[in-house]
């Protein structure tokens, strides 16, 4: 029976200007880097977390033929394609102030909200991404009245 | 497509950034061009290509949206609402919700006070868009 998830994937336009964003500020280490022929499989994964692998793809020959991976890449840079991440941090405070000296563009300060506290960041190419600090325990999630619609995105 | 075309949706997604987050602020189309390094007659027209609207149109959306909120959560007047959300006319902000939203601020007010009311089951099916 399928039971976890070990790889999640992001689109990203270029392998090595990834590695510098996700190793370099994020804080992942690097998992595996290698040259499969017809693709550099390259995964990253927070310390102490191996089993949870990032796959920074780049889109392009043999999975897309080239009108396509234009397709994904126009998609990326618009910001129209999935969450690379919801990274969870002790400080979300402390995080944010440390990620924005390291030059991150973030499209969202820390908020509070009924989960916790978070805050919203690209990486280079245009995925979005979340850092935020949860709430301890169960969280109950407001009806869509209650909750007004607060999060707009 | 060319990096040309990632470089410029990169810059306007940036600039689209800009308005979720600064919304409040008088942002103006010079400021948001200066923020996609690009003039401002070039800044209107590819970020409506880019996105499939104006910067105006966006920002008042995003500004209308922030004030439904405000009416619906807050006792905040309206006029002070209107300046919270970044609108400088008071004038201005019941026109443009109005024509978006279909219904102007106070009114809008009352009805969602009158569905906070009800069970959310009636309040789903009464405000279901016909």
């Amino acid at each position: 029976m399928p039971n976890r998830i070990t790889h999640t994937q992001v689109y990203v336009l270029d392998q090595d200007e990834a590695l510098d964003f996700y190793v370099g500020k994020l804080g992942f280490e690097l998992n595996t880097d290698a040259d499969l022929g017809f693709m550099r499989w390259l995964t990253v994964n927070f310390p102490g977390q191996p089993d949870v692998q990032l796959l920074l793809e780049r889109p392009g020959p043999p999975a897309h033929d080239d009108a396509t991976a234009e397709q994904i890449r126009e998609l990326v840079t618009k910001g129209a394609l999935g969450m690379a991440g919801i990274i969870a941090v002790d400080d979300v405070h402390k995080t944010y102030e440390e990620l924005r000296t390291k030059g991150v563009e973030f499209t969202e300060e820390p908020t509070e909200r009924f989960y916790g506290t978070d805050c919203g960041l690209r990486d280079p190419f245009g995925n979005p991404l979340r850092i935020g600090t949860p709430k301890e325990g169960p969280v109950e999630v407001p009806d869509a009245a209650e909750l007004g619609a607060e999060n707009w995105s | 497509m060319s990096r040309a075309v990632e470089e410029s949706n990169r810059r306007m997604l940036r600039a689209r950034d800009a308005m979720d987050r600064d919304y409040a602020k008088p942002l103006d189309i010079p400021t948001l061009a200066r923020i996609a390094y690009v003039s401002d007659a070039h800044f209107i027209r590819v970020f409506r290509a880019t996105f499939g609207e104006t910067p105006h149109r966006y920002l008042q959306r995003r500004r209308v949206e922030r004030a439904m909120f405000l009416l619906r959560e807050t006792d905040r007047s309206v006029t002070e609402i209107c300046f919270d959300v970044g609108f400088s006319s008071l004038g201005t902000f019941s026109r443009t919700f109005t024509e978006i939203v279909g219904e102007p601020p106070t009114t809008y007010r009352w009805r969602a006070a009158d569905l906070r009311a009800v069970p959310a089951c009636f309040a789903k099916a009464w405000t279901r868009p016909s």
